[in-house]
């Protein structure tokens, strides 16, 4: 239906007055890819889009769509279109004038703009509303006739801010669903901001994790939770423990590094000696075991038990360690319980014991 | 409250004692009335002592008759027939529904343009608001005393005439600009525009500023935003603005009468000379034609804005 574009983020920066809202980042978005730019408020993802969107002035460095610089072009000449976090629908105009905007800004006949509108109403099988205003829609069929809007522009990039923000829970993971079928039909690039990170997992190929105005990683979503790049990725991610000490050796691929206060654990890489050190261990990976290998477990107090249905959430403290979660399988808790209070064995293996980077400040 | 502590009670009787069920919850809908009745009261009073009353009044007195000492209560309909029936007052009309449009036109022009300088070009919010004050800083002194204070400015030997004489611009002083109908839309602009930009800097404030970046991002230029949305989404404020002008400005005889300087007329000035004449049936007379035709004039822009949501 479309031609789909490349984005290239080059160096770009956004800055307010004094503040920085988005540090020189570089991120290349290949054409026809589901993005989801995900991370807490305030760090620059929406700042980010709407760059990308024109809605934004580029502090410093360029944006390249397919093959041409759009830095400085209006938002309409880039070949992008919007969805709005909150739709930003006409409220004075009906649902057929509201995504035949654009072909009236246009100048195109009012006849054929209220086909075509028809017409991409009927796509998000929206035509049977096609009268009313936007107040008399629920939040999904807004989000439809916002999506009906964008899309009519023909835009090679659909750029989406928190779209999904305004539903409740179930209508959320409906939309999710639709967003992507939407997306795989069309072929086209979206670029989607959320600060959830389930959202982000469901639906993107490439998830950009930015943090204080920084990339923290750009990968695959597998490649993010698998292999978290720093620590506020895996803590972001969520079902990652990050433990962080000071290396004390580094030998034959293995590290050790001291957690002030507590033990020693290792993990399989290389580090400086006396240099800081996190590592993430997926709260699935680690099993309550008596016999770890050295460097690998500890041994700690189990401070809350959580029933989840298909699994049990374990808190443990102790050695230096804080806050530290077990999750097991229904099963396997049942067969063997543990009760607070009680110290238990942890251990895991040495491939889950991730050594996560940091950002050069 | 008593009515209240009744409702606890006749529910606490209720459950114990079932039978006693439908002649309990007649007094209590009965008792329910009452207090909304009672609420309703205090201001159903006021309008009705100090707006209905007032009216029917006038209403009643218009159908009087009226000699050059003292009015008589009657049931005549020359009050009616004798305005209606002369060219003076159609064209007294005529004069007021000139200054009305004249000035609504003006005000609507200015009163827009400040409401969105207001709301679209000031990015703080104290800054709005201290604007915002600027503008109703003229408010603080009266009427009278905001006309008298364009004599000095506009006058023979005013300001504009002395400064144009001193710069050869003009060889004699202009005359048109005191005491004249030009002085009167002048002063009247100058008293009603702030009445339009109130209202419309409420609406303009209220759109969500994301639908002009929708309409950006949609390939509106400036003048397509204002087109398409703004305007369309200020209509209710417009609305509301007119009908305080045209009702201020048809209703005016002060401004008219000093302004001008006796040289117009408008319907309040004719009423006002009747009452100096001690004509109160014929003025009440008139006073009823100028309500029925404000009602309509606000009804037909009622009829072209929906305001309710405003409201």
């Amino acid at each position: 239906m479309s031609k789909a574009a490349e984005i290239d983020i080059v160096s770009v920066s956004k800055i307010y007055g004094t503040t920085t809202a988005v540090d020189t980042i570089s991120l290349k978005i290949p054409a026809g890819t589901y993005c989801c730019l995900l991370g807490p408020s305030g760090c620059g993802k929406t700042s980010t889009l709407r760059m990308i969107a024109g809605h934004e002035t580029i502090s410093s460095g360029d944006i390249r769509l397919g093959n041409t610089v759009v830095t400085d072009f209006p938002p309409a000449k880039r070949g992008t279109a919007m969805m709005f976090q909150s739709y930003a629908l006409f409220p004075h105009l009906d649902l057929v004038d509201n995504v035949g905007f654009s072909l009236k800004m246009k100048g195109v006949a009012r006849d054929e703009r209220r086909t075509k509108a028809l017409a991409m109403l009927t796509l998000m099988q929206m035509e049977a509303y096609a009268s009313r205003r936007p107040a008399q829609l629920s939040g999904g069929q807004q989000q439809r006739v916002a999506l009906a809007r964008a899309l009519i522009t023909d835009p090679e990039a659909l750029l989406l801010d928190e779209p999904l923000s305004a539903l409740d829970p179930f209508l959320k993971i409906r939309m999710r669903a639709e967003l992507k079928k939407l997306q795989t039909s069309l072929g086209i690039t979206f670029v989607h901001v959320t600060h959830s990170q389930e959202e982000a997992m469901a639906l993107a190929d490439l998830i950009v994790v930015m943090n204080d105005g920084r990339i923290e990683q750009a990968a695959h979503p597998r490649a993010v939770f698998e292999r978290p790049a720093t620590a506020f990725v895996a803590r972001f991610m969520g079902d990652h423990n990050v433990i962080s000490g000071r290396v004390t050796k580094s030998v034959g691929g293995l590290v050790s590094f001291d957690i002030p206060g507590g033990i020693s654990l290792s993990a399989a890489g290389k580090a400086e000696a006396g240099a800081p050190l996190d590592i993430g261990i997926r709260t699935d990976r680690v099993r309550i075991s008596d016999n770890p290998a050295p460097g690998f477990g500890f041994t700690g107090i189990v401070s809350n038990i959580e029933y989840r249905g298909a699994s049990v959430k374990i808190s443990v403290t102790g050695a230096g360690i804080d806050d530290f979660t077990v999750i097991t399988s229904d099963q396997a808790f049942f067969e063997n319980p543990v009760s607070v209070g009680e110290a238990i064995p942890l251990a895991w293996d040495i491939n889950d014991a991730i050594i996560l980077g940091r950002l050069d400040s | 409250m008593t009515a209240t502590a009744a409702d606890i009670s006749a529910d606490a009787k209720n459950e114990s004692d079932k039978p006693a069920r439908p002649r309990r919850s007649v007094w209590r809908r009965t008792n329910h009335m009452l207090v909304s009745y009672l609420q309703a009261m205090p201001l159903a009073l006021v309008l009705g002592l100090f707006l209905l009353l007032p009216i029917l009044t006038i209403v009643m007195v218009s159908f009087w008759d009226y000699d050059s000492v003292r009015i008589y209560p009657d049931f005549v309909t020359f009050n009616y027939t004798e305005t209606l029936g002369s060219w003076v007052t159609w064209k007294i009309y005529l004069n007021t529904f000139k200054f009305t449009l004249i000035v609504w036109l003006l005000t609507l022009f200015i009163g827009f343009w400040v409401a969105y300088f207001l709301a679209f070009h000031i990015r703080s919010t104290t800054m709005q608001m201290v604007l915002f004050l600027v503008c109703t800083v003229p408010f603080l002194t009266s009427n009278i005393i905001r006309m008298i204070s364009w004599v000095p400015f506009l006058g023979r030997n005013g300001l504009i005439n002395s400064s144009l004489i001193e710069l050869g611009i003009v060889p004699k002083p202009l005359e048109f600009l005191l005491f004249s109908e030009f002085a009167v839309v002048l002063a009247m602009v100058h008293l009603y525009t702030l009445f339009m930009v109130t209202p419309i800097f409420n609406t303009l404030m209220r759109i969500d500023r994301s639908l002009i970046e929708a309409a950006r991002d949609a390939g509106a230029s400036g003048f397509q935003i204002l087109t398409n949305v703004i305007i369309p989404l200020a209509k209710p404020g417009i609305a509301i603005g007119s009908i305080f002008v045209v009702t201020l400005v048809m209703s005016d005889f002060i401004t008219v009468r000093f302004m001008s300087g006796g040289q117009s007329a408008s319907v309040g000035l004719m009423m006002a000379n009747q009452i100096s004449l001690l004509q109160y049936p014929a003025a009440a007379a008139n006073a009823v034609i100028l309500l029925i035709v404000v009602l309509l004039i606000v009804a037909a822009i009622l009829r072209v804005v929906d305001i309710r949501k405003e409201l």
